[in-house]
């Protein structure tokens, strides 16, 4: 995990981002075909093959649309909030490492496209960032629902980022590192019982931590059953009630992106990353396993779309800050205690 | 539009483009999630399990106008309701189109009173009528389906060119219908 030249690092970070934005725009259409298929429906069918084009039509119209700023609005704010949702998720994708250092034609490469000591801290952070631009928007569009939304996205993203911190101390203690590469590869190894080896793979270490994280990935991101900031019976379509074409495509990116950032990120902490079988004799395999975990949490959330009714705000609130809060605590406390005990420092 | 007028003839450019668009366009025409009378529990049944019109055409519910292509006019509009029709209809981005669904809201259907508005094209521009009372799911399939093909045949500069040109080419298409009738 040496330094490498910076064009290599350049090729990298083009495609995780192509591979990003394309699975960006498949991911509305896996949505809607799984949603489709709980709700004994057919979803999109009449677009391309199975509907496959049906990205690529929206994508297109949303260009030819208006894009249409309220009298009422703050312009400039009012242009510039989309894009920090945008931008902000895009980056958390910069410390996700896809694979350790590979030989390809000869040459070192870094199947990541940096590795900052403080990966997960950096994640956590471009999230809190990135619902500057849901608050802005909302704020700047000058009407009362849009208003409604950022305040209820600040209030909520507030109470469920202190969990998805905390539920990761865990890790951290475990691990002694944030480093999102180290605590890959720290998965990698093998716990052997007896005959049978499995996987370090810290959703065994951390079950609470990784249930906690999972509802606090699914708050953060906005996504049902913690839609409340886009609530459409209530609340028109909250934040972006205002917006129209890119803009409003821009925000709908972003909570994609979002979905599949978390996804990624819970997959690296929990779920070994890219560790499976064959992994290590070959980084394709790994790429592969990884994708596979990503794309089974991106199931799990559509699931929950489809199962769940929408939480009510007072509801919210009390399980952050009632149930969940003291369970990260606990969690916490659990942790070191085991932790003191391996390193000898208890009994 | 001067500067644009008689200086193209239908090129490659033009023509691809607008061809891209509007296929854009019809594939994923987003509705306005909003209903008036009985017609919308039609509508709603129409987008649902059975009939699954909002997503196998490419179609979703937008609650918000300004993200909305497709307003259906669902019901009977009152004279009360009217000005808050017109305000969504102003509401919506650019391009927007309406179909107009069941007999209240083509022609007032059988309310003939002081207190319904005699065909929302009194309000709002309308694509499409859809007639029946209530339409059924199949109806407002083969509403949105027509208006499907009148989007891919959405032509730019034809549409810069004026209501004259409109009206003579809505004329040919009735003319057209008309010998298609008598055989």
């Amino acid at each position: 995990m040496g330094d490498q030249p910076i064009w290599i690092t350049f090729i990298v970070t083009f495609a995780i981002m192509t591979v990003l934005l394309l699975s960006m725009a498949y991911t509305t259409w896996y949505e809607r075909k799984v949603l489709a298929r709980f709700q004994d429906r057919l979803g999109p069918t009449r677009t391309g093959k199975a509907g496959l084009m049906q990205p690529l039509a929206d994508a297109v119209k949303l260009m030819g649309k208006e894009d249409l700023v309220p009298d009422a609005a703050d312009r400039n704010v009012f242009l510039f909030a989309p894009l920090i949702t945008f931008t902000t998720a895009l980056l958390s994708a910069a410390v996700i490492p896809w694979g350790g250092t590979v030989q390809i034609f000869g040459t070192d490469v870094n199947l990541y496209p940096t590795d900052i000591n403080v990966g997960a801290l950096f994640i956590l952070a471009t999230g809190s960032i990135g619902v500057y631009g849901i608050i802005l928007g909302g704020w700047s569009s000058g009407n009362r629902y849009s208003l409604l939304g950022a305040i209820r996205s600040a209030a909520q993203v507030i109470s469920y980022e202190l969990i998805l911190g905390f539920s990761l101390v865990g890790i951290f203690i475990i691990t002694g590192t944030m480093s999102l590469t180290d605590i890959m590869f720290k998965q990698h190894e093998m716990l052997s019982f007896g005959p049978f080896e499995i996987s370090n793979w810290f959703v065994l270490t951390q079950p609470l931590g990784f249930v906690l994280f999972v509802i606090a990935a699914v708050a953060e991101t906005n996504r049902a059953p913690f839609d409340l900031p886009e609530a459409e019976s209530e609340l028109v379509a909250g934040f972006m009630t205002e917006y129209s074409a890119m803009r409003f495509a821009l925000y709908f990116l972003g909570e994609y992106i979002s979905m599949i950032i978390m996804s990624l990120f819970a997959a690296t902490l929990f779920l070994g990353g890219t560790s499976g079988p064959g992994a290590d004799k070959f980084w394709g395999l790994g790429i592969m396993w990884l994708v596979l975990k990503v794309m089974a949490f991106l199931f799990f959330y559509i699931w929950l779309r489809a199962t769940l009714p929408r939480f009510r705000f007072d509801q919210l609130m009390g399980l952050a800050w009632k149930v969940l809060l003291p369970l990260a605590i606990l969690n916490i406390v659990v942790t070191a205690f085991f932790r003191l005990i391996g390193n000898g420092q208890v009994f | 539009m001067g500067l644009i007028d008689d200086r193209f003839d239908k090129n490659i450019f033009t023509t691809s483009l607008d061809f891209l668009f509007n296929w854009g366009r019809r594939s994923s025409l987003w509705w306005l999630q909003f209903g008036l009378a009985c017609c919308a529990i039609e509508m709603i049944s129409a987008s649902m399990a059975r009939f699954d019109l909002s997503e196998r055409f490419g179609m979703l519910f937008r609650s918000s106008p300004r993200a909305a292509d497709l307003m259906i006019v669902a019901g009977t509009v009152t004279k009360k309701m009217a000005p808050i029709v017109r305000t969504l209809y102003d509401q919506m981005s650019e391009p927007k189109w309406v179909l107009s669904m069941g007999s209240c809201a083509n022609v007032g259907g059988p309310y003939d009173t002081y207190a319904v508005v005699q065909g929302v094209d009194q309000v709002v521009p309308v694509d499409v009528y859809v007639p029946g009372c209530p339409p059924t799911p199949e109806s407002l399939y083969y509403g949105i389906l027509q208006l499907q093909n009148k989007i891919i045949k959405f032509d730019t500069i034809a549409r810069k060119e004026g209501k004259g040109r409109a009206e003579d080419q809505r004329v040919a298409e009735r003319q057209l219908a008309m010998a298609g009738i008598r055989g």
